[in-house]
């Protein structure tokens, strides 16, 4: 298994820099610039703001200039935030994204998994239907539509929360950002769950540990939920990627300062250094998830060997 | 069972956080007031020379100072300029700097570093986007170019406290200008901020000092016990709350958190009015919204008949009260009103009731060559936003109804839009807004100047462009303004652009601030601000 991930690791990097460089071309290609605004400039200050950034250089000259600095780990100035480095906009915004997408994931695996096995056993009851109508409205309800409707009850109505992360600095402030950002994972997983728990119920072995007079809640905590749970970690590799980015909407909804945001206003401030910094934290936490999924299916099932 | 412990486990993780604080509360722990502001989005840069947008400026207000300043009604006051005096031909500007103005760190603010700051201000290496504010001071326009060196710069300090500024032609609104904070001054003409790490080692010379800066989430000031006014400051601490969304904005300003709003979610506009009454601050504002022409290319170049029919054809009360309904005010003249010393004229159809305008339209319309059978085509084109559509339907719709004129409209992302316009090849129509940068109608009529690079139009007029270099030249201010009145009126009859509406701006002020003074700046700076106690 070491061998395997290592090989992993090393494949990864090839694709990482695959990753940065078409990002960077297509980064480029979209018209506009950084500092382009309704007032336009005099030439020489453009010329002069051209210079200072290295955007009058060729293209290919910028992307080798851009490559040389990510690999001694220097993403770069924000053209669009002046006064930081994209590593530190990065280094102040990701922690908040991945503690939130943690918390939010780990929200939403807890209950998931636990609505799914709950449906799963009392498969085709009213009981069943009505788990399975509040994960239909979880999926289908936009996030922006639930986000501010917790924020005008929790926050403003009861104000028993802050509706803005920079009020407060206690841990509370994260409960309606959690929250929001868990419910549609919580609706996914729980008709994933439900699925394949229903599925594993069936096989022969589970009929057999019945039969020996093995109790429910022991066959689904020591035979059941591990292969019912192959799918779900499917799921959850690229879904923790995208989450611990950040969600746009959560951040812009409750002003958290995470890394989905800047990804956004980057892209349409053409803010180059920070988009493509974040392409390359983004394109690192998917190959590392992947990874991690795959390693775990090693866990969960005995049967997965590793070439 | 797992799931469950699971569960519990989460709960109590999140209880053991510390304990809920100052959520929008006006006293901290130690009973300083704080005020909680909301900030439209993220300064680029709390750089003086460097920072560009109107938020970056309102935060540089709170913790910087230039040689003048403005009062709390709008009136230009001095700042850390205790006096000056201009010479007899208007050239030269000598100012005595107060000698108790002083750095947050407790140094003392001297000419040479107002120099410093200007020099920065023109030079190349640092790349200011308005290094033109100081465009009228000798060499400037050299320097920039990097034609001439930066010390050749018409500014110098004769001694500590006195400030020389020599300019190459007479700039009445000098005064004006140096309220800007790209004129602040600078410690060290090689200064740099590197406020990702150390947002609280920037030294400045306001009323406040920076504490602390997260970007995307809100920037604390902190009192600066070394200003000069010190004593008239009421407020400790201000955070500037970076809230992007209007709405969540209006949801913090709801639950207490926010003392003042940068702005007003239009969705809800007139329930938030009814709501809120008296917090609710409008005031016209010194900017306008308004449809260009391509006026490089057919149809609308060499047809002024066709852009006055559009132009009449548009019933801008329709537009102010039902399509963006926020108490802007039509626009008949380019110059928004408020602005000193200026009296703009209006478009000669102002005062007619829509019908006569129509008719008039039509008739216009008709001679330009087009009719119902051969009606004129183009593409309306604008920024991707629900109020911009609104807008852009509206207009359409006018036009089609009244004229039969065919508007397709294109809606495009800022940036794309913004790249259009400038090349001049795909716009015909464009939507575009200005905002001014000083209190003087010259930085509304500059823009449509020939040969000025945000002249995006292409409208080139001898006539204006002489009255305009006549006004420059003009020392005493009211003939100046007498002709740049004579100005705007040409341009207004040239119909180089459609005026729609002027700006408003909107704000949500608790009852517990004071000092908030609506002005057409929009300027509310926080030392001018205080708060009652609230049982």
């Amino acid at each position: 298994m070491a061998a395997y991930t290592l090989r992993r690791l090393l494949g990864a990097i090839p694709t990482l820099l695959l990753v940065v460089v078409l990002a960077f071309l297509l980064v480029h290609a979209a018209p506009g610039g950084p500092f382009d605004s309704e007032r336009v400039l005099p030439a020489e200050i453009e010329a002069n703001i051209a210079a200072f950034y290295h955007l009058d250089e060729p293209l290919p000259q910028q992307l080798f200039r851009y490559l040389s600095n990510v690999v001694r780990g220097d993403l770069g100035p924000s053209y669009r935030f002046r006064d930081h480095t994209v590593n530190s906009l990065i280094a102040g915004a990701l922690p908040v994204s991945i503690m939130l997408g943690a918390l939010a994931m780990m929200l939403a695996a807890v209950a998931g998994i636990s609505a799914g096995t709950y449906a799963a056993l009392r498969q085709n009851t009213l009981t069943d239907r009505i788990v399975m109508a509040f994960a239909m409205t979880g999926i289908s309800i936009p996030v922006f539509v639930i986000a501010p409707l917790l924020v005008l009850l929790f926050a403003v109505r009861l104000q028993w929360l802050p509706a803005g992360w920079s009020s407060s600095d206690s841990a509370w402030r994260l409960l309606l950002p959690v929250v929001a950002l868990a419910l549609p994972q919580i609706a996914y997983i729980a008709r994933l769950t439900r699925a394949s728990m229903i599925d594993v119920l069936a096989s022969s072995y589970i009929r057999t540990a019945r039969a020996q007079g093995l109790g429910t809640s022991a066959i689904i905590r020591y035979h059941a939920l591990r292969p019912a749970m192959l799918p779900v970690l499917s799921y959850m590799g690229p879904a923790v990627a995208a989450i611990l980015t950040g969600s746009v909407v959560i951040e812009e909804i409750f002003g958290i300062p995470g890394v989905g945001r800047f990804f956004v206003q980057g892209a349409l401030n053409r803010d180059y250094t920070l988009v493509l910094g974040i392409v390359i934290i983004y394109a690192a936490l998917v190959v590392l998830f992947n990874l991690i999924v795959d390693l775990l299916y090693g866990v969960l099932d005995p049967r997965v060997r590793f070439r | 069972m797992r799931p469950i412990r699971g569960a519990l486990l989460l709960i109590l993780w999140m209880s053991g956080g510390l304990f809920l604080s100052g959520c929008g509360a006006a006293d901290d722990a130690d009973g300083r007031s704080v005020l909680h502001r909301g900030l439209s989005t993220d300064p680029e840069s709390l750089d003086p020379q460097k920072a560009r947008s109107v938020q970056a400026a309102d935060v540089l207000r709170d913790i910087g100072e230039g040689l003048m300043g403005y009062s709390a009604s709008g009136q230009l006051v001095p700042g850390a300029a205790a006096s000056w005096q201009v010479s007899e031909d208007g050239l030269t500007y000598t100012f005595t700097i107060r000698d108790n103005a002083r750095w947050s760190n407790g140094d003392p603010v001297t000419a040479a570093h107002f120099v410093a700051g200007l020099r920065r201000l023109v030079d190349p290496a640092v790349a200011a986007f308005y290094a033109s504010t100081i465009a009228d001071i000798e060499n400037a326009g050299k320097i920039i170019a990097g034609d001439a060196l930066v010390t050749s710069l018409g500014v110098e300090a004769t001694d500590a406290q006195t400030l020389r500024i020599t300019v190459s032609r007479p700039v009445p609104y000098l005064l004006s200008l140096l309220t800007h904070p790209s004129t602040f001054p600078a410690r060290d003409a090689l200064a740099d901020i590197d406020a990702g790490n150390s947002a609280q080692t920037i030294i400045s010379n306001g009323a406040y000092k920076m504490l602390a800066w997260q970007p995307g989430s809100h920037l604390r000031l902190e009192r600066n016990e070394h200003y000069w006014n010190d004593a008239a400051t009421s407020i400790d601490i201000v955070n500037h709350h970076v809230v992007v969304e209007e709405t969540a904005e209006l949801n913090r300003y709801r639950s207490g958190e926010l003392h003042t709003t940068s702005n007003v979610p239009p969705e809800n506009f007139n329930s938030i009015r009814e709501e809120y009454g008296d917090e609710m601050r409008i005031s016209p504002y010194r900017g306008i919204y308004y449809y260009g022409f391509n006026l490089a290319r057919p149809p609308f170049k060499g047809s002024p008949e066709l852009r006055q029919a559009l132009s009449m054809a548009i019933d801008r009360e329709v537009l102010v009260e039902k399509i963006t309904g926020r108490g802007e005010a039509p626009a008949y003249s380019w110059v928004p009103p408020g602005t000193d010393n200026y009296n703009p004229p209006r478009l000669s159809y102002a005062n007619l009731s829509q019908d006569e305008r129509n008719a008039i339209a039509q008739s216009l319309y008709k001679r330009a060559g087009y009719s119902g059978e051969n009606p004129a085509e183009v593409e309306l084109r604008f920024n991707t936003s629900a109020t911009q559509q609104r807008i852009a339907l509206a207009v359409q719709a006018m036009w089609r109804d009244v004229l039969g004129f065919e508007a397709l409209l294109v809606s495009e992302e800022f940036q794309v839009l913004l790249a259009n316009i400038r090349d001049g090849r795909n716009a015909e129509v464009f939507r575009g807004s200005w905002i001014g940068d000083y209190n003087d109608a010259t930085t509304f009529l500059n823009l449509l100047v020939g040969g000025n690079p945000a002249n995006v139009s292409g409208y080139v007029s001898e006539a204006f462009d002489s009255l305009m270099q006549r006004a420059a030249m003009q020392v005493d201010p009211d003939r100046r303004r007498l002709y740049l009145e004579e100005a705007e009126r040409v341009l207004l009859a040239d119909h180089a652009i459609v005026p729609l509406y002027f700006y408003v701006s909107k704000h949500l002020v608790r009852p517990e601030v004071q000092g908030w003074e609506d002005n057409v700046l929009d300027y509310h700076y926080s030392r001018h601000l205080s708060l009652d106690a609230v049982d």
